[in-house]
């Protein structure tokens, strides 16, 4: 059997990388899966977010245009104006469930990527935050995408909904660093995730205010509104967008959120540094 | 490269490594053979930096792993019992990619990449995705990915578990090439010919200790007698083991064959056939590590 000789070459001696450059390493890996393998997502991911544009921001919006008091619930702005902002919000907290759930148990337990990650410097936690920091600009770029979408149909009532992105995207990641954790606990073949669709993702996008005002809900279900971080995403992205909105009432939602990514981040990090290093 | 002392592996109430010590040397290929649940893999594990110790010292390359873990792992390259490769990515994404896990440039990554394929074999199958490949080329890209930062000890947990003999001896004769090239080698196997093929010197663990230590010889040497007698009887004349014990150092019963230790297995044939005792068959062959490792778990191999 001939044999090849292989060139000692190395030109580089191998060093851990630097804390964020591993982060940023992590990241790397994902972008170059996903330039490959993005046609099979790009579809979930806009196309379904335009359909909800299509159905409730055109279809519905119609049939509520004429009614007296209608305008007087979104602020005197047409429905799909109204409707827009909130949908990007929706569109990101949807993807970061999806995006959380399968493929971080996977990433466990399927394909093990991460246990493939663990063996090089990379740490649990340059591994979990590598991949929320991806989802998180992945999320911007389909939000970008969706963004466009909207303006063509005449949902982009100014500049502002720049904004509404960009509190989009960490409503996004406030929702995607808790389920997160949820995964990296979970031992199962992720049966769980369906309850967690069904029961919270679900519900979170129908009575967070995203189609009609949390004002029109029976009084008692109203502080369930609050706990949604969807319901401070959708103020938020709409405060951006429309310019109504406090600035108490922004700083509030804004603590929300930023409060309940941190909490999630610091579970991600606890649960992947200890799954991966048992 | 390695060196452990009361080394000790906890999951809560199961002790799976129970205090062991350890000594790899630079350029050796080391050897960790045993039933399953001898505590190989913890013992790889912790070496590898990806699980804590629960007590007792551990150096490698010269480093604490539980302070300098990542700058450990930095100069180790990981063959794990399970493929964990990216199978929707292409076989140089996969080589690339990981090159990148260790910060290494991107041109060189790009280089090794080229470099490791030839050597694993694998350009002509360079930008198909890993998913369809065979079991043996997953194996393959998977030890050639552990080469990618030019490893100074590389740890192979079962390398060739459930590849055919082709597969298994080209990477043999890759490992065996590394090991030319002077690369510390740390395997876990229970395959006893290819820790007799491989390995300068090994362990025998079991139930979390170290049982047995040394080179294949002197392990044969030592635990077990120059030749084996092996036979199959009929099941009606099976004889007891105390019979044929009077024919051998050593009988061990194996529900299809009996095997007598014995320095001289044709004196030991012709002793029995005069004695009366007709096997179907008998074969005299040296003896080998699974000798020594019946002898030492005392049982045949749990798979």
């Amino acid at each position: 059997m001939a044999v090849e000789e292989r060139a000692p070459a190395r030109a580089t001696p191998a060093a851990a990388p630097r804390w964020v450059h591993g982060v940023l390493l992590v990241v790397e890996s994902f972008w170059r899966w996903y330039r490959r393998n993005w046609r099979a997502t790009a579809v979930s991911s806009v196309l379904q977010p335009l359909l909800f544009l299509l159905a409730f921001g055109l279809g519905f919006g119609s049939l509520i245009a004429t009614r007296p008091g209608a305008e007087a619930a979104t602020g005197g702005v047409p429905y799909l104006v109204w409707l827009a902002p909130a949908l990007l919000a929706m569109s990101t907290v949807q993807s970061a469930a999806f995006e959380m759930t399968y493929p971080v148990l996977s990433g466990f337990k399927w394909q093990r990527v991460y246990l493939g990650m663990a063996a090089t410097p990379l740490t649990g936690a340059q591994i979990a935050l590598g991949h929320l920091v991806w989802v998180a600009a992945k999320m911007t770029l389909t939000g970008a995408v969706y963004l466009v979408l909207i303006a063509v149909f005449g949902g982009a009532a100014s500049i502002g909904v720049l904004g509404s992105l960009g509190a989009a995207v960490l409503t996004g990641a406030a929702v995607a660093a808790p389920v997160m954790a949820f995964s990296a606990s979970r031992e199962d073949e992720g049966a769980a995730f369906n309850a967690l669709f069904r029961f919270v993702v679900l519900p979170m996008t129908l009575f967070s205010g995203t189609f009609f005002p949390v004002a029109a809900l029976p009084a008692w279900v109203q502080p369930l509104a609050w706990i949604s971080p969807l319901w401070h995403g959708t103020e938020l992205a709409r405060a951006a967008a429309l310019g109504t909105g406090t600035a108490g009432a922004v700083l509030g939602n804004l603590t929300y959120l930023l409060a309940l990514l941190a909490v999630g981040v610091w579970l991600s990090v606890r649960l992947f540094t200890r799954r991966l290093a048992p | 490269m390695v060196q452990a002392r009361d080394l000790r592996k906890r999951f809560g109430a199961f002790e799976a490594v129970r205090g062991i010590d350890v000594d790899v040397a630079q350029g050796e290929v080391f050897g960790f053979l045993g039933p399953n649940g001898a505590g190989k893999s913890s013992t790889m594990r912790m070496i590898a930096c990806v699980s804590p110790r629960t007590s007792g010292s551990l150096q490698v390359l010269g480093m604490d792993p539980d302070r300098d873990g990542p700058r450990i792992r930095a100069r180790l390259g990981v063959v794990p019992q399970l493929d964990n490769l990216d199978t929707e990515l292409s076989v140089r994404e996969n080589l690339e990619i990981y090159g990148r896990y260790f910060g290494l440039p991107r041109r060189h990554v790009r280089a090794k990449a080229a470099e490791l394929l030839e050597f694993a074999r694998l350009t002509e199958r360079a930008e198909d995705r890993v998913e369809p490949l065979s079991g043996g080329m997953k194996r393959r890209l998977t030890i050639a990915r552990s080469l990618v930062n030019d490893p100074d000890l590389l740890l192979l947990d079962e390398p060739t578990t459930g590849l055919d003999p082709q597969a298994r001896h080209l990477l043999w004769e890759r490992l065996y090439q590394l090991k030319r090239e002077g690369v510390t080698q740390i395997i876990t196997t229970h395959y006893m010919d290819e820790a007799e093929q491989l390995c300068d010197r090994l362990v025998v663990m079991d139930g979390g200790v170290i049982v047995a230590e040394g080179s294949p010889a002197e392990l044969i040497e030592r635990w077990s007698t120059r030749e084996v007698l092996e036979l199959r009887f009929a099941p009606a004349d099976r004889p007891g083991a105390a019979d044929l014990e009077r024919h051998a150092e050593r009988v061990e019963m194996l529900p299809d064959r009996a095997l007598l230790y014995t320095a001289d297995g044709e004196r030991s044939q012709a002793a029995l056939h005069s004695a009366g005792l007709r096997p179907l068959s008998a074969l005299v062959r040296r003896s080998t590590l699974e000798d020594v490792f019946l002898r030492l778990t005392g049982r045949t191999l749990v798979d």
